[in-house]
C-alpha cells in the first residue's frame, strides 16, 4: 500500500506541527498578523492546528497607520468572522511626532514605526514567543534563519550563534526577557502559498487581485493613491491603471504591478510566467547590500 | 524546461490540478570547500527558473564586484547570503533553498565545507532523504569524502548521488570518472547505502545537470535533475508500526478531549487499539478529528487530533502506539551523539533531552568511545568536543518511549540542551534501550507508592551515606537503622556486604564497574522506596555525578544525602580493614582518597563531622532531622 502526501499537505502538516509546538512550549505566545497573504495562510493553519479548540493565543497587528485602507477593512472583517483575539499596537510616540514615509524617508520611518513598534508591542505584553509569516525563499539572508529563531532581551538576532535545528525538534528554552520568533512557513515558497490559498479557498485582501485603481508613478514604481496623505509633486499625475499587489505593507512603500490577473488561477499563471521576485515591490530592500540582514539583526521581522 | 509553460498559458486550471499531486524531496549537498556545492545549487535554481530578473540583475552586479568568474555569472553568489560569508567567500551555516519542477518540490540543505562541517552537515542531513556527494574530478576521493559519507549514513540517509564535478577540468575523461567511482564504491560498501547513483557533471558549465551532455557521450545514465525527479522516496514510515507523540492536549470543553500530534510512523484508523507505554493503559481510537472533517484513516506525516473511547491519563510527551509492536520504554539507552557546541560534553553533567515532545533531565552515564569521522576508527575519550561523534550511554530521570534510530528515524532521535545557557549542544540517534525494560512493558498498577507508604505509616526515602573509607558510614547507618526500627519504622540497609556478594558480584573496581555498582544500588533503593520503605545506603560513592543520578531517580524530598565528613588523616589512622596501608604500598590502585578523587557533596541535606563526635550522638541527630 502506498499513500503519499502531496507537497502542500506535507507543508501544511509540518507547519501545524510547529504551531502546536510553540503553543505547548511557551507560556505567552503571540501570532504577528500582517494581514497579507502569508499571514492569511498562517492564520488558517493555526485554526487547523487547534480545531475544535479556539486558537489559544492572541494575534497582534503592528499598525504603522500607513497600511492600505483595504487591509484594515479586511482585518476587521476577519476579526468578526474568525474567532480570535486581536491586539492592535501602534508606536504612539512615533505617531504623535508625525513620523511618515514621505518626510522622513523609508529607512527612518520603517525603523520607528515598524521595527520599534514591533519591539514595543512585544515588550508591552511580555510575549515569550512570536509567530511570523516569513519564508526562507523571500530573501537570501532568510535562507539560514531557523524555524525557532532566538532573540536576545533587546530582540536582536545573531546570525553567527544560531541554535542548530535538527529533525523536527525545536529548542524552546529561553530565559526571562529572551524570546523566540517562530516561522512556521519557513519551507513554503511564494508559489506554494498561492497554490494553497487556491486549494483551501482562503480569503485574502482584495488588493492582490487586479482592478483599475488610481496610481502615481514615482521612481519607476507605481504607488497607489490610497488616501489624501500622498501629495503629488509637480509633474506627477494620478493615472487609472489595472494593477495588483504581490506583497502588502505600507502603501507609500509598496509598489503595484500592472496586471489583469483578477482571479487566483490568473495570479498564479502570471507569477509562473513573469520573472521578477515579489520583494522587488518592497522599497526597503533596495537600500543597500545586505540591508535585510542588518534590519533583522536590529529586530525587524 | 522545468515547468510546462504551454499548459500554464493555455489552461491554468488544468495545470494547477497536475500540481496537486506533487511531492517533496529533501536533499543535501556534501563536499569540501570549493568542490562546487554553491555553484551546483545555484545552477539548479537557475535552470528550474527560480531566479528572477531582479535577482539576476543583482547577481550580475555582484558577479563583477565579488565574483570569482571574471565577467561570467557566479552562480554561487545566489546562495552565499550573509554579508560576512560573502566577504570571506565562504558559506558559514546551513541554508535552505527551494526550487520546483513539475514533478517535485525540492528542499536543499546547503552546508559549508570547513571546520564546523560535522555540525552543519548533520543538521542539514537530519531531514534529508537523499545526499549528493560532490567530488572534484581532479582531486578524486578525499578523506573528506569519507567523512561526508559516514555522516550521511549515520543520520540514516540510504540514497546517494555521487556527483563527479568539474569534469570540464579533466577533459571529460571517462577513465578518470571510472577510477573515482570504483574507489568510492569500495570504501562505501561498509556504509549500508541502498543506492549510489554516479553522474559526471560540470556545475559551472551545466553538463548533465538538466540536459545530457554531448561532452560525455560515454555516459548513458540519467542527468542529475532527472534522477532527483525520479528517485524513489522510500516512504517506509508508512509500513512501520503506528506511533504518535502527543504534542498538545486538545480540550475545548468538558465533552471533548483530543490528543494532537503528528503521526511519526504507520497508519491509524478509528477502532484501532492504541497503548500508552508510560502507563500501560490501552484504549480504542474513537475519532480522527481535523478541521476538514473526521478521517477514515491517517498516515505518517499527518498532523491530526485523536479522541479515544476511554478516559485514560495522557499528557504531552506520551506516545500513542500500536500495542502489538510497542516501542522501547526506558530511561537508559545507548546512542550515537554528535557534539555541536564549543563547550565539550561532560559525562555526568545534567543536560535536558528533547525527544519528540518529551523533555527530561538526562546525563551521559558513560562515553564508551568516540568515532574518528575521517578514519571511522574507534578512539577512547573522556569528553566529546565540538564536531566529534561518540557512542554514549544516556540515562534519563524518567523513562520515555522511543525506537532505535535505524528502525525508525522519527522516533529514535533527540537533542541535548545545556541547562544553563539553553544552547542546543548535541544531537543523538538512539541505538537501543539499555538493560532494564526493553521488553518489560509497564503494567498499569492500582496499588502505588503512596498507598504502600500509607500502609507503612511513613514517608519512604533513601538515606544516602557518603564519605571516605573508614569515615564511619556503616557504623552510623547501623545505629540509625536500629533507632528507626525501635520507632516502628520499616527500614532496609544496603551496604557492601549484602550487595557486593550478591546483586553486584560480577562487578570489579574499574571506573565503569563503580558507576554500574552505584547505578544498581540506586535502582534497588528506588524499588524499596517504591515499596514504601526507608532505605539506608552506605557506600563511598565518591563521584557527584553518580550521586546525582541516584537523586534524580527519586522524587523531590525522597533523597537525603548524608555526608559523613571525616578528615582523611583520621580515616587513615583508623584504617579498620587495613586498606589505606595497602593503598599506600601501591597494592590497591584507584583507592579513594589516595590515588582516586573523592568529590565532597556541595549541598548535602545533612553533613556530620564524624572525626571527633561519638557515632551514637551523630545517629541521634540524623534521626531527629529526618523524622
Ligand atoms: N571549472 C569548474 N569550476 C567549478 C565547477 N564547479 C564549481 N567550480 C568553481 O569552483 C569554485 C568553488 O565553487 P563553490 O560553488 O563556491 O564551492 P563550495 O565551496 O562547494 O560551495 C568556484 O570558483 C566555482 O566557480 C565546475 O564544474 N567546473
Ligand atoms: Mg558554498
Amino acid at each position: 500500500m502506498k499513500i503519499e502526501m502531496t507537497h502542500l499537505r506535507q507543508l501544511e502538516a509540518e507547519s501545524i506541527h510547529i504551531i502546536r509546538e510553540v503553543a505547548a512550549e511557551f507560556e505567552n505566545p503571540v501570532m504577528l498578523y500582517s494581514i497579507g497573504k502569508d499571514s492569511a495562510v498562517m492564520l488558517h493553519l493555526a485554526k487547523k492546528a487547534f480545531y475544535p479548540s479556539k486558537i489559544p493565543f492572541p494575534l497582534m497587528h503592528v499598525d504603522t497607520t500607513w497600511k492600505f485602507r483595504e487591509m484594515i477593512e479586511f482585518r476587521e472583517k476577519m476579526r468578526k468572522e474568525y474567532d480570535f483575539d486581536l491586539l492592535v499596537y501602534t508606536n504612539q510616540e512615533g505617531a504623535s511626532q508625525g513620523i511618515n514615509p514621505f518626510d522622513h524617508g523609508s529607512a527612518l520611518y520603517t525603523d520607528i514605526m515598524k521595527t520599534e513598534g514591533l519591539k514595543q508591542g512585544l515588550d508591552k505584553y511580555k510575549f515569550d514567543a512570536a509567530f511570523g509569516g516569513a519564508r526562507r525563499d523571500e530573501e537570501k539572508s532568510r535562507a539560514k534563519e531557523r524555524i525557532f529563531s532566538f532573540r536576545s532581551e533587546n530582540h536582536r538576532w545573531d546570525p553567527k550563534s544560531q541554535r542548530p535545528e535538527l529533525w523536527n525538534l525545536y529548542n524552546a528554552k529561553v530565559k526571562p526577557g529572551e524570546s523566540i520568533r517562530s516561522f512556521p512557513l519557513s519551507n513554503w515558497t511564494e508559489l506554494d502559498i498561492w497554490q494553497y490559498i487556491y486549494l483551501e479557498e482562503i480569503p485574502i485582501v482584495p488588493l492582490y487581485y487586479a482592478k483599475v485603481r488610481p496610481v502615481v508613478e514615482r521612481d519607476g514604481m507605481l504607488i497607489l493613491i490610497d488616501d489624501d496623505r500622498i501629495k503629488l509633486a509637480p509633474g506627477e499625475e494620478a493615472q487609472m491603471k489595472s494593477v495588483r499587489f504581490r506583497t502588502l505593507g505600507c502603501y507609500p512603500l509598496t509598489a503595484a504591478v500592472e496586471s489583469d490577473a483578477a482571479t487566483l488561477p490568473e495570479i498564479i499563471q502570471e507569477m509562473l510566467l513573469t520573472r521578477t521576485s515579489e520583494r522587488q515591490g518592497r522599497l526597503i530592500d533596495h537600500d543597500s547590500a545586505g540591508s535585510m540582514e542588518k534590519k533583522k539583526q536590529e529586530g525587524y521581522f | 524546461m522545468a515547468h510546462q509553460s504551454d499548459l500554464i498559458a493555455e489552461d491554468i486550471a488544468a495545470y494547477l490540478k497536475t500540481q496537486e499531486q506533487k511531492q517533496i524531496l529533501r536533499f543535501i549537498t556534501c563536499g569540501s570547500v570549493d568542490d562546487g556545492k554553491s555553484t551546483l545549487i545555484g545552477r539548479l535554481l537557475w535552470d528550474s527558473k527560480m531566479v528572477f530578473e531582479d535577482q539576476l540583475a543583482a547577481l550580475e552586479v555582484d558577479s563583477k564586484k565579488v565574483g570569482t568568474q571574471g565577467e561570467e555569472i557566479d552562480y554561487a553568489l545566489l546562495l552565499d547570503g550573509l554579508q560576512a560569508e560573502r566577504e570571506q567567500g565562504i558559506t558559514i551555516d546551513v541554508a535552505y533553498r527551494y526550487f520546483s519542477t513539475d514533478k517535485r518540490k525540492f528542499i536543499v540543505a546547503d552546508t559549508p565545507g570547513h571546520e564546523q562541517y560535522t555540525r552543519n552537515m548533520v543538521t542539514g542531513a537530519s531531514t534529508a532523504e537523499v545526499a549528493i556527494i560532490l567530488i572534484d574530478a581532479r582531486k578524486g576521493v578525499l578523506t573528506q569524502s569519507r567523512r561526508h559519507s559516514y555522516l550521511t549514513s549515520l543520520v540514516g540517509i540510504r540514497k546517494i548521488v555521487l556527483a563527479i564535478n568539474k569534469m570540464d577540468l579533466v577533459d571529460y575523461a571517462e577513465d578518470r570518472y571510472q577510477e573515482i567511482i570504483a574507489e568510492y564504491k569500495e570504501f562505501a560498501a561498509e556504509l549500508g547505502f541502498e543506492e549510489i547513483c554516479c553522474i559526471p557533471i560540470s556545475a559551472l558549465k551545466g553538463d548533465n545537470i538538466i540536459k545530457a551532455s554531448e561532452r560525455t557521450p560515454w555516459y548513458q545514465g540519467p542527468t542529475l535533475m532527472h534522477h532527483l525527479e525520479h528517485v524513489e522516496i522510500t516512504d517506509n514510515a508508512l509500513s512501520k508500526p503506528f506511533r504518535m507523540r502527543v504534542q498538545w492536549v486538545n480540550r475545548p470543553n468538558l465533552d471533548f478531549r483530543g490528543f494532537s500530534g503528528t503521526i511519526a510512523s504507520g497508519i491509524v484508523k478509528p477502532g484501532d487499539t492504541v497503548v500508552v507505554p508510560s502507563s500501560g493503559q490501552t484504549s480504542k481510537v474513537a475519532r480522527i478529528v481535523t478541521m476538514d472533517g473526521d478521517l477514515e484513516e491517517a498516515v505518517a506525516g499527518q498532523a491530526i487530533t485523536i479522541t479515544l473511547e476511554d478516559e485514560i491519563d495522557i499528557s504531552r510527551g506520551d506516545m500513542l502506539c500500536c500495542p502489538e509492536k510497542r516501542p522501547s520504554f526506558a530511561d537508559q539507552f545507548e546512542a550515537h551523539v554528535v557534539w555541536m557546541h564549543e563547550d565539550a560534553l561532560l559525562p555526568g553533567r545534567s543536560y535536558l533531552i528533547k525527544a519528540g515532545s518529551a523533555t527530561a533531565p538526562a546525563q551521559v552515564s558513560a562515553l564508551k568511545h568516540k568515532v574518528n569521522v575521517n578514519t571511522l576508527q574507534r578512539e577512547p575519550g573522556k569528553t566529546l568536543e565540538l564536531n566529534e561523534v561518540g557512542i554514549c550511554n544516556i540515562s534519563l530521570t524518567k523513562p520515555i518511549s522511543f525506537d532505535p534510530y535505524q528502525e525508525n528515524r522519527s522516533t529514535g532521535n533527540f537533542i541535548l540542551i545545556d541547562r544553563f545557557t539553553n544552547a542546543t549542544v548535541g544531537a543523538g540517534m538512539i541505538d537501543f534501550a539499555l538493560r532494564r525494560a526493553t521488553n518489560i512493558h509497564w503494567q498499569s498498577i492500582d496499588i502505588n507508592k503512596q498507598s504502600r507508604a500509607e500502609m507503612n505509616d511513613q514517608q519512604p526515602k533513601v538515606l544516602w551515606f557518603t564519605g571516605l573509607s573508614g569515615a564511619g558510614k556503616s557504623t552510623i547507618a547501623n545505629l540509625v537503622e536500629k533507632k528507626l526500627h525501635s520507632l516502628g519504622k520499616r527500614t532496609y540497609l544496603l551496604d557492601g556486604d549484602n550487595v557486593r556478594h550478591g546483586l553486584n558480584r560480577d562487578l570489579g573496581f574499574t571506573d565503569a564497574d563503580r558507576v554500574e555498582n552505584i547505578r544498581r544500588i540506586a535502582e534497588t533503593a528506588r524499588l524499596f522506596v517504591d515499596a514504601g520503605m526507608i532505605v539506608l545506603t552506605s557506600f563511598i560513592s565518591p563521584f557527584k555525578s553518580e550521586r546525582r543520578l541516584a537523586r534524580e531517580l527519586l522524587e523531590e524530598g525522597e533523597f537525603v544525602e548524608i555526608f559523613v565528613n571525616t578528615p582523611l588523616e583520621i580515616c587513615e589512622v583508623r584504617d579498620p580493614k587495613g586498606l589505606y596501608k595497602k593503598a599506600r604500598a601501591g597494592e590497591l590502585p584507584n583507592f579513594t582518597g589516595i590515588d582516586s578523587d573523592y568529590e565532597p557533596p556541595e549541598n548535602p541535606e545533612i553533613e556530620v563531622e564524624a572525626g571527633t563526635r561519638s557515632a551514637d550522638d551523630i545517629a541521634e541527630e540524623i534521626v531527629a532531622k529526618i523524622i
